[in-house]
């Protein structure tokens, strides 16, 4: 090939205390190509990354751009080096325009013209085909509009070396889709783009090269024309993975809970669930889709009693006496009290689910510590429920009493699950289960929530990869802006379909009820 | 350009990294060592500070030994000393839960001080009039109902339109203050506003007169270990503290949990009144509590709001406030040297908390721990 490199790493090298995040790891990259980094969450490819934009500074190893060795201290040595990263937390002023966001900390000569600054955003945005009006505010803008004005802001510094860190997670379908044009143009531009990501078909889909991490090191750099899924996974985890999520079909589904009407607004009074209403069966997993923020943790939190209803209710279907209790009336504790088992992983695990300083057993007994006897704890039925999780969900820790926040995500998750399935529920709810899970522990998760669902249980989650929505669901809830568009059959829908839906605006749904 | 060894060209000169854990000794042997550090740079100050020593160096000996014999060279010092403990012990024990619960209660010199009035108040009226046994459960009643109600107050406050804690209880203090400074003024009209020792209601006293005090707080400090590690109420402040959506998520009523453990604070701040009234002073002044409302938090955080570690920090402090008196005694200097001397010396244990959590690397150098860590 002729292509002219643009960046080399060789030998970078990055600890933190103990830990390896880059282990002597080399990377090329060329002018006019799209390189995937591909690795599982704690594989360092964020730290690499974060090394060549300016943030960290490399232990060990030399980065050069054309050829030449240069030293990056500061993200400014970066631009200074045409490099530029698009971090996967938005780092933008809500109350600036876009424009104004795209120029902030920049140091130019003459006087501030937001004008021809304008003209120049309005510009980079036409000839690469985003949609981005640069005079409007940061808060009226989508998520990923808020990416455009990330990805201009580094464009518009002249970087030649873009730095994606997983872009695609915030965004649907289309909007993704839309992105990828974006890219591909900018690589016919000769830019070099480097996108971080751990989605095996965005990999293939986009990308020229793939360079796999794994646990700090460069495993592979292979031509994506050349490689397949099932090599790919391999080479990131270390072993061939099936990829097949089971789907059992439901067995002898029985209405469970009954969410009718429900309507939620947030402290500020802006409406946050509009109307919503749905069933819920045993025995079935209903997966919810939706644009982030779209209502998902309202809902959720709704149905479990932590937020107030302003119209609706909330039927539970009792198995043994036909009782039919309307949550909507009930506080949490009481709940719990009429042994309606609800199991709740909420999204924010270590902020709500479990209290990051407390070891396992302490945080078993967050739901158990009421039963120890004269106001007394009794630490031991929660330590025998955290060796049982420990055993059978193979949780990795230096013991039980290591405080939880030391354990990896993946390790967290298994606890904060474990705990609630050994409440032996008959729903469980799941905000983002797998978020920031590498594979093996992933697939733990989605075997777990089958094997609630074999037992009858019924399982509600929330997710955002709709790949694994289609494929564990039965049933799919899509909700927009606090309100249902649409509830579909998992087995016979598209993700297309599915990603319509979720943009699908309130005006859309009434005109076509008329 | 030439080609230069990345890591020696141009690499920051320091850069902190925070360290994921640190074995317990090693810990303390930092602090020990900030200790002798502060005490080397005290001595440093004192040369240059204190005539008597700058002429006379050979005497930086006493300057040292002022600190052991400031609370170990008579038994009535030593007793003073195990008295001193006691109290400020109180007052820090009394300030955990609240602060367990991040709860920033800085209010512990008004709760105390209230306290102490409060116990005065019944002395003064009823002192003679009914009998001492009973004038003393009065007394015990009105410190600790005062003590509660300085501090539900302000957790009322915060629980139902979620004020600021920190401002609130500060504030009380100087409310206090100035209420013991008016309640002066009636019962002392004569104009010197200084009330004298009360002739009724003193604790009893047997084997000696610190006794009683230093077993009620060896107590409370055992009974408020179990109940902050070992009951229901002691794991909902603990969980409370850490985070408030996780205590409303498993259900707990996190207002009821902050006024319950509001109460608690208080009363046993009224408890530390009551044995500051009726145990030693038998009056009341503006200054009863002396500043160890505020001195009390330094001991809860030093140490970690475990009620048994603060026992050392409390006899640390104790034993640095008594030996810079015996110092300013010694070589005759003036009364704030000593407030230097503790100054200098908590500056530098805080300060090593720093080095305890973080570590500092030069540039340069490269074993960043691995090596050293591994083999521990």
């Amino acid at each position: 090939m002729e292509k002219e490199l643009a960046i080399q790493l060789h030998g970078i090298t990055k600890r933190f205390g103990t830990v390896l995040a880059n282990d002597h790891v080399d990377l090329d990259v060329y002018r006019g190509e799209i390189l995937a980094v591909l690795g599982e969450n704690g594989s360092g490819k964020t730290t690499l990354m974060n090394m060549i934009a300016g943030i960290y500074y490399p232990d060990e190893g030399q980065i050069l751009i054309d050829g030449k060795e240069v030293v990056i201290r500061s993200p400014k040595d970066a631009f200074e080096h045409k490099i530029g990263m698009v971090h996967q937390h938005f780092k933008l002023v809500d109350l600036f325009t876009a424009a104004e966001n795209i120029v902030l900390g920049m140091e130019t000569e003459g006087r501030y013209n937001i004008r021809e600054v304008n003209a120049e955003v309005a510009k980079i945005t036409e000839h690469y085909g985003f949609h981005l009006d640069p005079t409007k505010k940061i808060y009226d803008l989508s998520v990923s509009e808020k990416q455009t004005v990330e990805i201009i802001k580094v464009l518009y510094r002249g970087a030649d070396i873009l730095i994606l860190d997983e872009p695609t997670a915030v965004l649907t379908p289309q909007e993704i889709t839309r992105l990828f044009s974006v890219l591909h143009r900018m690589k016919e531009d000769g830019k070099s783009i480097i996108i971080i990501t751990h989605k095996l078909n965005e990999v293939l889909e986009v990308s020229d090269r793939v360079t796999i991490l794994r646990k700090g090191h460069h495993i592979a750099t292979v031509n994506t024309a050349e490689t397949s899924e099932a090599q790919l996974t391999e080479m990131m985890v270390g072993r061939a993975v099936s990829l097949n999520i089971d789907r059992p079909e439901p067995v002898n589904p029985q209405l469970l809970l009954e969410v009718k009407d429900v309507t939620v607004r947030d402290e500020e009074g802006l409406l946050r669930l509009n109307h919503v209403s749905f069933d819920v069966y045993s025995g079935e997993i209903l997966g919810i889709a939706g644009i982030s923020g779209a209502g998902q943790k309202e809902l959720l939190e709704a149905i479990y009693g932590l937020q107030k209803l302003e119209e609706g209710s909330i039927l539970f279907h009792s198995e043994a006496d036909q009782d039919v209790v309307d949550l909507r009336q009930k506080s949490l504790l009481e709940i719990r009290q009429l042994g309606i088992h609800l199991s709740f992983v909420p999204e924010d695990r270590l902020g709500m689910g479990l209290v990051g300083n407390m070891d396992i057993t302490d945080n078993m007994m967050l739901r158990s510590y009421r039963a120890g006897r004269y106001g007394f704890l009794n630490r031991k039925a929660p330590r025998k429920t955290a060796d049982w999780i420990i055993r059978e969900l193979e949780v990795s820790t230096p013991g039980v009493t290591t405080p939880v926040r030391r354990l990896s995500g993946g390790n967290v998750q298994k606890v904060l699950v474990g705990r609630e399935i050994s409440q032996t529920p008959r729903l469980l709810m799941m905000a983002y289960p797998v978020r920031g899970l590498d594979i093996n522990s992933s697939y733990t998760i989605y075997s777990l929530m089958n094997l609630q669902k074999e037992k009858g249980v019924a399982v509600v989650f929330v997710g955002e990869d709709l790949d694994v929505l289609l494929a564990l669901s039965d049933r799919i809830l899509v909700i927009n802006g606090g309100a249902v568009t649409g509830i579909v059959d998992a087995r016979n829908v598209t993700k297309e379909e599915v990603g319509l839906l979720m943009t699908k605006t309130d005006t859309e749904r009434k005109e076509e009820v008329q | 350009m030439s080609k230069t060894r990345h890591g020696e060209a141009r690499e920051p000169l320091v850069h902190l990294s925070k360290r994921a854990s640190i074995p317990p000794l090693k810990a303390w042997g930092i602090r020990l060592l900030a200790i002798a550090l502060g005490l080397i740079v005290c001595g440093l100050v004192a040369f240059v500070l204190i005539e008597k020593l700058g002429q006379h160096p050979e005497r930086i000996g006493d300057f040292y030994n002022a600190f052991i014999k400031g609370s170990f060279s008579t038994s009535r010092k030593f007793w003073k000393f195990l008295k001193n403990i006691a109290i400020l012990l109180c007052i820090s024990l009394a300030l955990t839960p609240a602060f367990r619960m991040r709860f920033w209660n800085i209010g512990g010199e008004g709760q105390t001080l209230i306290g102490v009035l409060g116990a005065i108040a019944v002395d003064f009226y009823l002192g003679g009039q009914v009998p001492e046994w009973l004038l003393l459960i009065l007394m015990f009643v009105a410190a600790l109902a005062a003590g509660t109600l300085w501090a539900v107050i302000p957790a009322i406050f915060k629980a139902k339109w979620g004020t600021n804690e920190t401002l609130f209880t500060l504030m009380m203090n100087y409310v206090a203050t100035f209420l013991v400074g008016y309640f002066l003024v009636i019962w002392v009209p004569s104009g010197s506003s200084s009330l004298g020792k009360l002739k009724y209601g003193k604790l009893p006293s047997f084997g000696n007169d610190y006794l009683l005090i230093i077993l009620i707080v060896l107590a409370l400090t055992i009974g408020l270990y179990i109940y902050v590690n070992y009951t229901k109420q002691g794991y909902e402040i603990n969980v409370v503290g850490e985070s408030v959506r996780t205590a409303r998520y498993i259900g707990i009523n996190v207002n009821k949990v902050i006024i319950r453990t509001m109460v608690l604070s208080g009363a046993l701040c009224g408890l530390a009144g009551y044995l500051i009234g009726a145990g030693l002073d038998q009056t009341v002044t503006a200054d009863s509590v002396g500043g160890q409302g505020f001195t009390g938090i330094m001991v809860a955080w030093l140490g970690k709001f475990n009620p048994l570690a603060m026992i050392l920090t409390a006899g640390l402090i104790q034993l640095l406030n008594q030996g810079a008196s015996q110092i300013s005694q010694d070589f005759d200097v003036s009364g704030a040297f000593p407030d230097v001397i503790v100054g200098i010396i908590l500056f530098f244990v805080i300060g090593s908390e720093f080095f305890i959590n973080y570590k500092i690397h030069f540039r340069g150098h490269h074993d960043h721990g691995t090596g050293k860590e591994a083999v521990k």
